[in-house]
């Protein structure tokens, strides 16, 4: 059974409460899918077993020595990433390169190049809990959402191997491209929200997402004291739409000590009223029917 | 005019909180400013400014359309497309567009020699100008929900930006990958929020290596201060960064905030700090406009 915890906002709690959940019972298979800034190896220091490079996508690159600047391929390219200087010489942006193959296929002197993007590797292996897959999306590049599937299927591949029933998905913030491949075909899915008022409205357009792909959706209310007019409101709104909130957890800054030492909350005191609550959370979410 | 972008590896360290409270102050002081939600996947600028809203832009792009009757099933389009966008089974005439994986490039179009495909146009979001007390525009990048990626709203949103402003803030997007890419390329300096905990040194790190492949100019903003521990302020120290303010982390603060207030508002001695902020940034990088 694959459970996603995911957003749409950052900074809302999303890798603690995993990481709680990762500790609170039975082993589990841990994937951590926000590979563009992946963090709960900083609480699991996992020993990698095997590491996988991943191809992103593609850059195109002039070579000058065929290139004619003849600006054929600055008309055909949609993404800005082509032009041509005052000189006259063709440049494209890394930045704005798209990895379309375009440009190359229509350039008449087959002056451009696409290099593969190949910085980006998925890590998997084993943690104190059972195991752990997660990837590292090199800075600048792209297809995150790729790179999340193959996490996913890496994910689902060591839990038949080591006979682990529960796989959990930390995933990014957002509502893009990695957070809908975190999401699309997971048992259960888990939006872990706070009381704000962008914590609100990040919630309303995830839940949109979810209703997009027909998925059910539970809530989680993290921090839910700092303003509890808007946990109110946010328990509303979550009634009128079909999502339970299946518990609303207190701001406690001990999960920032318990982070600091590498532990979950849940193992850096098993005794806290928030650790008692993510356990019961935790239990809920597996027994939920789906 | 100069353009700083208020960015951050990590989601939820206070980036929006930041740009809205320096927005308010800039413009407290009457300096003509621009506020940019470049967050298209989550934008909250506009719910903490009472604004009118004066245009509206839809952004899309193009995904092909397929008139079978004039296919052959060659294929070449397939071939062409990069993103798996083209789905084709030649021996029972089936091809269709999963417009969904589309990144709009138009090379199926070069590709189809029969004259098979057209375009049309698919909304990826809005790009929505308003203006805070008569004078100051706050422009929002929407991406809509279900799209896999905001990069062109985002770009489309940068293009509004008017240049007679004086300071342009970019609310940057989370991550270190194309939509952070495509903001913080656009600014003359980066402001990065960070917090002192285990994950935002991580993510603070991963920030601080992307911007300088980029040869970006950026300090960093501790929001936060007092919770964690003194691993960021001694990263920042090795690394010779500039640590432009430190925010201390209060449940007042956090309560302000999420009631959708400003903390420039209720306290001024605050909105003053982030103005020495951007005068230090103005005055040491005001003039790299023409370098970059």
């Amino acid at each position: 059974m694959e459970i996603a915890i995911v957003s749409g906002k950052g900074g809302t709690g999303k890798s603690s409460i995993s990481a709680a959940f990762a500790t609170a019972g039975g082993r589990v298979v841990i994937a951590d899918c926000d590979v563009d800034a992946a963090n709960l190896y900083l609480i699991f220091n996992p020993v990698d077993e095997e590491e996988t490079v991943y191809v992103s996508g593609h850059n195109a690159v002039i070579n000058y020595d065929l290139c004619t600047n003849c600006g054929l391929c600055t008309d055909y390219c949609r993404f800005d990433a082509i032009s041509a200087g005052d000189d006259g010489i063709v440049t494209i942006s890394g930045i704005s390169c798209d990895g379309c193959f375009l440009c190359s296929r229509v350039c008449p002197e087959k002056a451009i190049e696409m290099i593969p993007n190949d910085k980006s590797r998925m890590y998997s292996g084993s943690f104190r809990n059972g195991r752990m897959v997660y990837g590292k999306l090199a800075p600048g590049e792209e297809n995150s959402g790729k790179l999340v599937n193959m996490v996913r299927e890496k994910a689902k591949e060591t839990a038949r191997e080591n006979n682990i029933g529960t796989i959990i998905l930390d995933g990014p913030p957002g509502i893009g491209c990695p957070a809908i491949s975190t999401i699309t075909g997971a048992d259960k899915v888990v939006i872990v929200t706070e009381p704000t008022i962008s914590g609100l409205s990040d919630l309303k357009r995830m839940a949109e997402v979810t209703g997009k792909f027909s998925l059910q959706a539970l809530a989680i209310i993290n921090k839910y004291d700092l303003n509890t007019e808007i946990s109110g409101q946010i328990e509303e709104w979550c009634s009128q739409n079909g999502i339970r909130v299946i518990g609303k957890l207190p701001f406690d800054s001990r999960i920032t000590e318990a982070m600091i030492q590498s532990k979950s909350i849940t193992e850096y005191n098993p005794q806290l009223d928030i650790s008692n609550k993510l356990k019961e959370i935790w239990q809920q979410i597996l027994n939920q029917n789906q | 005019m100069i353009k700083i972008a208020i960015a951050s590896g990590k989601g939820g360290t206070g980036k929006t909180f930041v740009s809205t409270n320096i927005f308010y102050a800039l413009t407290r002081e009457n300096i003509s400013s621009v506020l940019a939600d470049c967050d298209a996947e989550a934008p909250n600028v506009l719910s903490f400014f009472r604004t009118v809203r004066k245009e509206t832009h839809e952004v899309v792009q193009h995904v092909p359309v397929i008139d079978v009757s004039k296919c052959t099933f060659c294929g070449k389009c397939h071939e062409y497309c990069n993103y798996n966008a083209i789905f084709i089974l030649p021996p029972s005439g089936i091809i269709s567009v999963i417009e969904d994986l589309c990144h709009g490039c138009g090379a199926c179009s070069v590709a189809c020699e029969y004259d098979a495909i057209t375009e049309k146009p698919f909304p990826l979001g809005n790009v929505n100008i308003s203006l805070y007390n008569n004078s100051h525009p706050v422009i929002e990048a929407r991406m809509n929900t279900g799209i896999m990626s905001p990069v062109r709203v985002i770009k489309e949103a940068l293009r509004h930006i008017r240049h007679e402003a004086e300071i342009v803030i970019l609310d940057s997007p989370p991550g270190t990958s194309c939509p952070f890419i495509q903001t913080v390329s656009q600014a003359d300096y980066v402001i990065l929020v960070t917090e002192p905990t285990p994950f935002g040194l991580s993510d603070l790190r991963q920030s601080v290596e992307t911007l300088r492949t980029m040869d970006s100019k950026f300090g960093v903003i501790i929001n936060k201060a007092g919770m964690g521990n003194n691993d960021v302020r001694e990263y920042l120290k090795k690394e010779g960064i500039d640590l432009l303010l430190e925010i201390p982390y209060s449940r007042e603060t956090a309560g302000l905030y999420s009631a959708g207030r400003l903390l420039a508002e209720a306290d001024e001695s605050f909105g003053k700090q982030l103005l020495n902020v951007t005068e230090y940034i103005t005055g040491k990088y005001g003039n790299s406009n023409s370098q970059r």
